[in-house]
């Protein structure tokens, strides 16, 4: 079994920080998921990849822009034209997406050990992520299970609404010690809990 | 400058780059054709008005994107896939395609070849 290390180091402090009054306004969380897969459609091979992720992971996504599903150990979501991410606690997912994808309809990319997966919830999530990304985070504009690809200054972010405040952010793993600090930086004013 | 997005929605300037003038088509890359590809490397439409020009969502999905765009007043007339948005891949020369619908989208230069 290997150990796996967290690309924040030092910079994961768990306990409260910052301005906590009456509490965290916001919670920060690596989740470690086993796996993180991107999977691509060729053209007119979208609704495949929908339905073999549907298949393997037991989501049903929506043929949208954006549209996905999260549940408590798995998600999914689109972030491009016939691209989706897909990621679970459990690891080897790559492998049977794999077998499950041929070249006929696409591509499968494990990214399992290339993103981190930072997981920011609680009353002032929306209010902290529009400090970083101008996107509107209203639940109104962006519904639970949709996501988005962005990027705040040149740091490439997909982040899926998870709950109703409750955000997971997937950034590349060389940058996630330096987003995850910037994300510190700016929930100090509301008060935020590492775990 | 905001930018509309066909899949992500409105999205700051920030988040494209842009990849070039649009209205260019490639040579056949086997041409020897020097004024074909002087035309194609260096001679530029230079619209006062709309233009079509290509931008990569590069802080977003990454798709590219055919923008037409005012360059007098930065409005954006319409936002495709570029994939969607007929453009050839090769041969052709964007002079002799003027009345082609895929041809140059260029305000009043079209009129003053």
């Amino acid at each position: 079994m290997v150990e796996q290390l967290s690309p924040l180091g030092d910079a994961w402090k768990p306990g409260a920080h910052g301005r906590m009054l009456g509490g965290a306004g916001v919670t920060l969380v690596e989740t470690r998921p086993g796996s993180i897969v991107q999977l691509a459609a060729w053209r007119g091979e979208e609704k495949t990849i929908i339905d073999t992720i549907r298949d393997v992971s037991g989501l049903a996504l929506a043929d949208g822009a954006g549209a996905g599903v999260a549940e408590a150990s798995r998600a999914a979501f689109g972030f491009a034209p016939g691209k989706f991410l897909v990621v679970d606690q459990a690891e080897g997912l790559g492998a049977t997406y794999r077998a499950a994808i041929t070249t006929d309809h696409g591509a499968v990319t494990d990214l399992s050990h290339g993103r981190t997966a930072i997981r920011l919830s609680g009353q002032r999530a929306e209010w902290v992520l529009a400090k970083f990304f101008a996107l509107d985070f209203s639940l109104a504009a962006f519904p639970v299970g949709l996501g988005v690809s962005t990027a705040h200054h040149d740091v490439f972010a997909q982040i899926q609404r998870t709950g109703a405040d409750q955000f997971d952010l997937y950034v590349f793993r060389s940058f996630a010690r330096a987003f995850w600090t910037s994300l510190c930086h700016a929930s100090e004013e509301v008060g935020y809990e590492v775990r | 400058m905001i930018i509309t997005c066909p899949y992500c929605g409105p999205r700051d300037l920030v988040e494209f780059s842009y990849q070039g003038d649009g209205n260019r088509t490639r040579p056949d890359p086997a041409s020897t054709d020097q004024a074909t590809w002087n035309d194609y490397v260096y001679d530029r439409i230079n619209t006062a008005g709309d233009h079509r020009e290509i931008w990569q969502h590069a802080g977003g999905c990454r798709v590219h994107l055919t923008v037409v765009r005012s360059t007098l007043t930065h409005e954006i007339r319409s936002v495709a896939l570029t994939r969607d948005a007929g453009h050839r891949r090769s041969g052709g020369h964007r002079r002799a395609e003027a009345g082609d619908s895929t041809g140059p989208v260029s305000g009043s230069a079209e009129a003053q070849p």
